[in-house]
């Protein structure tokens, strides 16, 4: 049977900052080398991280980089949706970061 | 000033309409996806490549499509194919002032095949059926994928066209050209050339655009005002005119862009590519 292509990554972090009721949040564009991120409220207090990317193999890469992510902002009742086309791990952190700045009053 | 070539297309409807104005329809969260990348390994975009809703502009109401050339190269798949169908519908029942298509395309979405093709054919029928109920399709094009294929055909079924000098509008792609005609044909690497042969000022100066504008936001902004007035009926005598304007092209037996502008009247149509927008008009050709 064919491999499927995309590789599908889930996580999720109990976070501490609540985000409450805020209008989604699209930062970046699925590009070469490139993301877009989904910030949107979700209920309960955990941070959750859904990664669907055309990259396969770097699983451990991710986790390191949402466990980072997690640790700068420490947002709870969030869900992150992310579509990856081969971004590199410092151009992901920047997108999570920029998507997290807009959530900022 | 703000470059439109390099903003995405969510920053151009932002600074293109009226100031907060833009309400979209099917936003990211809506997950509208398309059904046939995640077979192909490719990852899908929330939007599929293209932002569509209601805005005003100048205090009238508009409706808007943006498309990203940065996902797929702005390729038509069937989701954004039919996000553009249901946007100019909703024009026939709501008629609002116009309708903007800020255009950033490399046409149908291979990736989609059939899918693909029927889409952007259905494009051009919803929006012949606009301009036929009386309300102007406006395209606005310089973004840096320019507007080709399928989105280049789109494009001259619009009422009325905008493009900046980095803007490039036709049908074939340079890459195309050269792949299917040969190097001699037609050089792809050659930028001047490419640039001259599909650009916005030798589609301006050769009349297949309506407004020249630079590289502004603010530039696209201004001439979208100025055309919502600009509704082009589709009549018979219209399209005769047009097909004499085509037929008159066939005859047309220089080789190149430069002896082209200077057969329309362009005095020194050798520094046509370093003149800025303000020269090129100031030329009097148009």
């Amino acid at each position: 049977m064919m491999q499927p292509g995309l590789e599908t990554l889930d996580y999720s972090f109990p976070g501490t900052r609540a985000a409450g009721a805020f209008t989604p949040v699209l930062v970046g564009v699925v590009g070469s080398g490139n993301l877009e991120v989904l910030l949107e409220p979700a209920p309960g207090a955990d941070c959750r991280i859904h990664i669907e990317t055309s990259a396969r193999g770097f699983g451990a890469i991710w986790a390191a980089v949402a466990q980072d992510f997690h640790a700068r902002h420490q947002l709870a009742g969030v869900q992150v949706s992310i579509h990856d086309m081969g971004a590199t791990p410092a151009v992901v952190s920047l997108r999570l970061d920029q998507a997290a700045q807009e959530l900022q009053p | 000033m703000i470059s439109y070539a390099e903003c995405s297309a969510r920053e151009r409807l932002a600074q293109l309409v009226d100031a907060g104005s833009f309400h979209e329809w099917l936003p990211p969260a809506a997950r509208l996806t398309s059904p046939h990348l995640a077979q192909l390994g490719l990852p899908a975009a929330f939007d599929d490549g293209v932002a569509i809703g209601r805005a005003t502009l100048a205090g009238r109401a508009v409706f808007v499509a943006a498309q990203e050339g940065e996902f797929m190269g702005g390729g038509v798949g069937e989701v954004h194919g039919a996000k553009l169908v249901g946007l100019f519908k909703r024009a026939l029942r709501d008629r609002p002032d116009a309708v903007l298509l800020l255009a950033e395309s490399g046409g149908v979405r291979l990736h989609e095949a059939n899918a693909g093709l029927i889409a952007v054919s259905e494009v051009m029928r919803a929006l012949l059926d606009v301009r036929a109920a009386g309300i102007p399709v406006i395209v606005l094009i310089g973004g840096a994928n320019g507007c080709f294929g399928g989105m280049g055909i789109v494009a001259r079924c619009a009422d009325h066209v905008v493009m900046s000098d980095i803007g490039r509008l036709a049908m074939s792609g340079p890459e195309v050209i050269e792949a299917s005609h040969g190097v001699e044909e037609f050089d792809s690497r050659d930028r001047a050339l490419v640039w001259r042969t599909t650009g916005g000022k030798h589609r301006w100066l050769s009349g297949d655009c309506d407004a020249l504008v630079e590289d502004d936001v603010a530039g696209f902004r201004a001439a979208a005002i100025a055309a919502l007035d600009a509704a082009r009926p589709v009549t018979l005598a219209a399209l005769e005119d047009e097909h004499e304007l085509l037929a008159a092209r066939l005859s047309y037996d220089g080789a190149e862009a430069i002896p082209l502008w200077a057969s329309l009247g362009v005095p020194e149509p050798g520094r046509v590519p370093d003149l800025d927008v303000a020269a090129l008009r100031g030329l009097g050709v148009r």
